[in-house]
């Protein structure tokens, strides 16, 4: 039931149109294309694109020197609204693009093609380019996974977090032998200059807070093995989800708020288990000496170097390196939300998106997909409540439950037709606001079906009523059949 | 300044052998147990866990812990908290007996909370608290409600460092029907530092410290002053738990007792992480009579202190001072009675009180609170609070305060009305102790009837009243010492003393268990089973009646019914049937 827009802007500079287009320069074209979810529900997308030469300003922006002063140059000349790209074809001598790359996406929301091969080649690598600046039909399968049969889902898909309209990150330091480690780490400066800017990117998409906590004795649930060979301590890769069960009761619940936790822990292995690695499936130690769990977050193990003399005093004093440790949580935190940067064909060049972490098209993709998942969320919660109220008829809706489902069902209908205009920004906001209005209605205490007797129980009680009624009434019953049958053989008696 | 700074770096890690502050100063912790031998043979075990923070919790969005525990400190932030004071107890403190504790708390469970002046709605962000503890710390503070929370204007004041003491703020409410056991206990436990795997808290076993006469753990968190100069706020949490042992009837009547024998463990370190982790015994020679008791192994230090207005000596465990696990490898303190001790007197404390409740019939009845101040020669006032709940309609008038047979008039009552189902009984009043005197308050109710779905799971039980509350400056035999806080015990510096002539006592009376009317629950099914019953028999007479077919059946010699109507027609001369 879904339409999604996708405004896209296909712009030629000069010496780069090809020879056999349908139309002279500008037109209008739309594509559409289906992504069947499960045998009820489809997706369909719009790719509305405008098709148009340059304006002398990009002209000026596209002689610049790289394709990255481009796109620096380029920013400011285009439709700045969320989920619009736009997509450069530039001559296929041009010297933007380094050799053997042939597109090139940038910061923001636009990229860089190479033309060449005719206008047929041309839409299919623009095609392939749009979706991934959007969206892909896995990404939009993994945003409806609870629709989509199992099985027919990638085990990439259950790996990203659900949409919420908040998280809360915790990063845990685990110490779990202060009496030879004194370990200390600069987590505020750490989360001030990488972490912040990634979420002040997202802050668009949900609220975040964040806070770390040191813990002391908090061990892994599982024994290391030793190995002989490297003298170092070895954990398997099967035996990770054993790991973080133990840890678990130690982190401390969220009392303060409904928002799901990532957890991101550092754990410094004590003195008799170090130095510690993590193996992957081969056997061979894991790069980053981490692991991540689905929808949860992440365990790196941090090792530290044996003091040079054994007679050092205990306890050693050990400061974290924080890049080395951020590094790997922002790999894991991008990872959780889905970001991550999928198998792309070498002709692709994706710019690193720098200090924030985070390019424009990517936030729109996390859009895109939160925006689908949250239109599904309100149906299915929705759903629900209509099904727990045909269950249980003398339910009490109260006025307020009742304005906002109203005001769910609006929000999301709204959020359904500003998606199939391509309008991503309000579309995104009309879905969380249909979100919350929606699990507001679902979780009011008046609807606990607790409150409410089942007609059974009624029944039951009402037994020394019916059954001494029953028996008089069973009693004529059988009467009326027993006189039925004489009746009947008392003819062929008479006979 | 720099000098100081590396003063205290120095003293920080002498302090601490091996433990090096990253930054000096940020956060602290302590750790210390007081064990006390009290006069009827009974041995009381105080621990005191002081996590200090030099940080304003109340500021900065992002976090990050380190000692202090986060559940908390995010519930300190979140909801505008100034000061927190809990308090799980299993067991009553027997004060006549006992003598004063140092930390009492009333039995089943405590809360009061300070508020800061920018929470704008108290109730809300009091409710909200409430249940979040109760997810902290698994205990039933959900049904703290608007039926069992009061203001008190006099009784609770601050604790900790407070600028206005808007009584607006305060809240306070106890559930006298929470039972504290091993699962209030663990999460206690959670929130120390190193767990309960190192320092004094590896004494910490549950089936041990339940297996007690009394059982009392508590979290206080209060702002406290920086430095001496208090320009700068630091945070102060305090996790403290109190058992009494019953040695007496557990060690085959002998008096002695060890760390071994009392919790089943022992001390081998402290906690790495702890600035001081020490043991305090109570040594001080009672009657005059020295040298009664023999500790083992020989203390590292004595410490003589004036607590609640008593000298006390105390021989002191510094368990980081490597000299202590010299010799062996764990700490079993011991102590010895060189010769039994007569128990026939038993010093009385300054400052007791009971309460009963009194009457007869399900309607009405009388509380009695009996107040003593057994000082020879010094009078002083005590403020009373009397928290009860609705369903005991307290008639004001009948209110007495009798003195050695004289009417004691109090010299300031607050007092709140309750209002059905909304809000409980709160009465505060100031009375003045003449010395060596007993104190009647007396108190007439009457007990209301509840709908059939407010009576609690066994309404025959009872149901309680919370203990009464009585907050006293003891005059003190002798003089006090201003002391400095952080040098001192802990035991000696939770509450403020005022001056060095009188010292701070809050003691709480026995919890009251009332008999309320109560109706026979079964009888709604019972009535419905009964008419049920009946409305059947008769349908199945009416049914059998209207549908049962009647046949002429030749008439035989007839009845006893048709002779008796025969007989009868024979005297009235009408030919018979």
């Amino acid at each position: 039931q879904f339409q999604l827009a996708v405004p896209v802007a296909v712009v030629f500079s000069p010496g780069s149109v090809p020879g056999d287009l349908p139309r002279p320069l500008p037109f209008r074209d739309v594509q559409e294309m289906e992504i069947p979810v499960n045998l009820r529900t489809t997706v369909t997308t719009r790719y509305e694109t405008i098709y148009r030469s340059t304006t002398a300003q990009e002209e000026a922006a596209l002689e610049a020197a790289t394709a990255r002063e481009a796109d620096a140059a380029l920013h400011p000349l285009q439709d700045a609204s969320l989920g619009s790209l736009t997509l450069y074809v530039v001559p296929e001598t041009s010297s933007l693009l380094p050799q053997g790359i042939s597109v090139y996406v940038g910061k923001h929301r636009s990229a860089l093609v190479r033309a060449g091969g005719g206008l047929a080649a041309l839409r299919a690598r623009l095609q392939q380019l749009t979706q991934v600046m959007s969206f892909t039909v896995s990404s939009i399968t993994a945003a409806l996974s609870d629709r989509v049969p199992n099985g027919q889902l990638s085990p990439d898909a259950r790996r990203h977090l659900k949409s919420s309209l908040g998280y809360e990150i915790t990063f845990s330091l685990l110490n779990p032998d202060p009496k030879s480690h004194a370990v200390d780490w600069d987590i505020e400066d750490a989360v001030n200059r990488y972490v912040q800017p990634v979420l002040d990117k997202l802050s668009l998409v949900a609220n975040f807070s964040v806070d770390s906590q040191i813990l002391y004795y908090a061990v892994l649930g599982v024994t290391p093995r030793f190995d002989k060979e490297s003298s170092s301590f070895l954990l398997s890769a099967h035996s990770l989800p054993h790991v973080i069960n133990p840890v678990e009761a130690r982190l401390g619940s969220s009392a303060a708020s409904l928002y799901p936790v990532l957890n991101f822990l550092l754990y410094v292995p004590e003195r008799s288990h170090s130095p510690l690695y993590i193996q992957d499936k081969d056997g061979a130690p894991a790069s980053t000496n981490a692991f991540h769990s689905p929808r949860w977050g992440g365990i790196m193990v941090y090792n530290v170097e044996a003091p040079a003399s054994p007679q050092a005093s205990l306890p050693l004093h050990v400061e974290v390196d924080m890049v080395r440790v951020m590094e790997v949580f922002l790999a894991q935190l991008r990872l959780l939300f889905g970001l991550s940067r999928e198998e792309l064909p070498p002709e692709f060049l994706l710019e690193s998106p720098g200090n924030e972490g985070l390019a424009d098209w990517e936030l729109d993709r996390l859009l895109w997909a939160h925006t689908v998942e949250n239109i599904a969320t309100v149906s299915t919660t929705l759903t629900s409540l209509a099904q727990l109220l045909d269950k249980i008829g003398n339910i009490v809706i109260k006025d307020d439950v009742a304005s906002e489902v109203y005001r769910a069902v609006a929000s999301a209908q709204s959020a359904v037709a500003e998606l199939a205009v391509g309008h991503l920004h309000s579309a995104f906001q009309a879905s969380k606001e249909a979100v919350t209005s929606s699990e507001r209605a679902f979780f009011d205490p008046s609807l606990l079906h607790l409150l409410y007797f089942p007609d059974d129980q009624k029944f039951a009680i009402y037994i020394p009523l019916f059954l001494p009624m029953a028996v008089p009434i069973l009693l004529s019953l059988a009467k009326i059949v027993r006189e039925t049958r004489q009746r009947k053989k008392e003819p062929t008696k008479v006979d | 300044g720099g000098m100081l700074a590396a003063a205290v770096l120095l003293l920080l890690v002498a302090a601490g052998p091996g433990l090096v502050p990253v930054r000096a100063g940020r956060d602290a912790l302590r750790e210390e147990l007081l064990l006390s031998p009290l006069p009827d043979g009974d041995v009381a075990a105080t621990f005191q866990f002081r996590t200090r923070w030099d940080a304003d919790l109340q500021r900065g969005a992002v976090s990050h812990y380190r000692l202090f525990p986060k559940a908390l400190g995010r519930l300190v932030a979140a909801l505008g908290v100034r000061e927190l004071h809990l308090a799980l107890t299993q067991g009553f403190w027997r004060t006549r007996v006992w003598g004063q504790p140092p930390l009492q708390a009333p039995a089943g469970a405590e809360l009061w909370v300070w508020f800061q002046p920018t929470v704008t709605d108290v109730d809300k962000a009091w409710e909200e608290l409430s249940n979040i503890l109760s997810g902290i710390f698994c205990a039933s503070l959900n049904f703290i409600d608007s039926t069992n929370t009061v203001t008190p204007t006099a009784s609770f004041k601050p604790l900790g460092l407070a600028n206005g003491t808007d009584h607006h703020l305060l809240r306070y409410a106890v559930l006298p029907r929470e039972v504290v056991c091993t699962e209030n206990l663990t999460p206690w436990k959670k929130l120390l530092p190193c767990g309960s795997k190192a320092g004094l808290a590896v004494l910490l076993k549950a089936e041990r410290l339940f297996h007690s006469s009394y059982h009392s753990q508590a979290v206080h968190i209060r702002p406290i002053c920086r430095d001496a100069s208090c320009l700068a706020v630091s945070w102060e949490l305090r996790q403290t738990l109190t058992v009494v042992f019953d040695t007496f009837s557990s060690g085959q009547g002998k008096k002695d007792w060890s760390l071994f024998k009392m919790f089943s463990r022992t001390l081998t370190d402290a906690c790495p992480l702890a600035s001081q982790s020490k043991v305090y015994v109570d040594i001080s020679p009672k009657n005059k009579e020295k040298e009664l008791l023999e500790v083992t192994p020989p203390p590292t230090s004595v410490h003589e202190a004036i607590v609640q207005g008593d000298k006390r000596t105390y021989a002191v465990y510094d368990l980081l001072s490597p000299s202590l696990f010299n010799t062996s490898r764990s700490l079993n303190v011991q102590l010895k009675w060189k010769r039994p001790q007569d128990s026939s007197d038993l010093p009385t404390p300054i400052l007791h009180a009971q309460r009963y409740v009194s009457g007869y019939g399900l309607q009405t009845g009388e509380i009695s609170t009996l107040i003593y101040n057994t000082h020879p020669y010094r009078a002083f006032p005590v403020i009373l609070l009397e928290t009860v709940p609705w369903y005991l309609r307290l008639y004001v008038h009948t209110l007495t305060i009798i003195t050695k047979g004289k009417e004691n008039k109090p010299s300031y009552i607050h007092y709140q009305p309750a209002q059905d189902r909304r809000r409980p009984h709160l009465l505060e009043m100031l009375i003045q102790l003449p010395a060596n005197s007993v104190t009647k308050i007396t108190i007439q109710f009457e007990r209301a009837l509840l709908k059939w779905t407010e009576y609690t799971p066994d309404p025959n039980h009872g149901f309680y009243v919370s203990s009464s509350v009585l907050s006293a400056l003891v005059p003190s035999v002798i003089a006090m010492k201003d002391v400095d806080v952080e040098q001192s015990p802990l035991f000696t510096s939770l509450f403020p003393s005022s001056d060095g002539s009188s010292y701070f006592v809050r003691l709480y009376t026995e919890p009251l268990l009332v008999n309320l009317p109560t109706p026979d629950f079964s009888m709604p099914y019972n009535v419905i089973c009964l008419t049920c019953t009946v409305v059947a028999v008769c349908y199945g007479s009416f049914y059998n009646l209207l549908t049962r077919t009647f046949h002429v059946e030749e008439p035989s010699r007839g009845g006893l019914a048709k002779r008796l109507a025969n007989i009868i027609r024979k005297f009235r001369g009408v030919p018979p049937l």
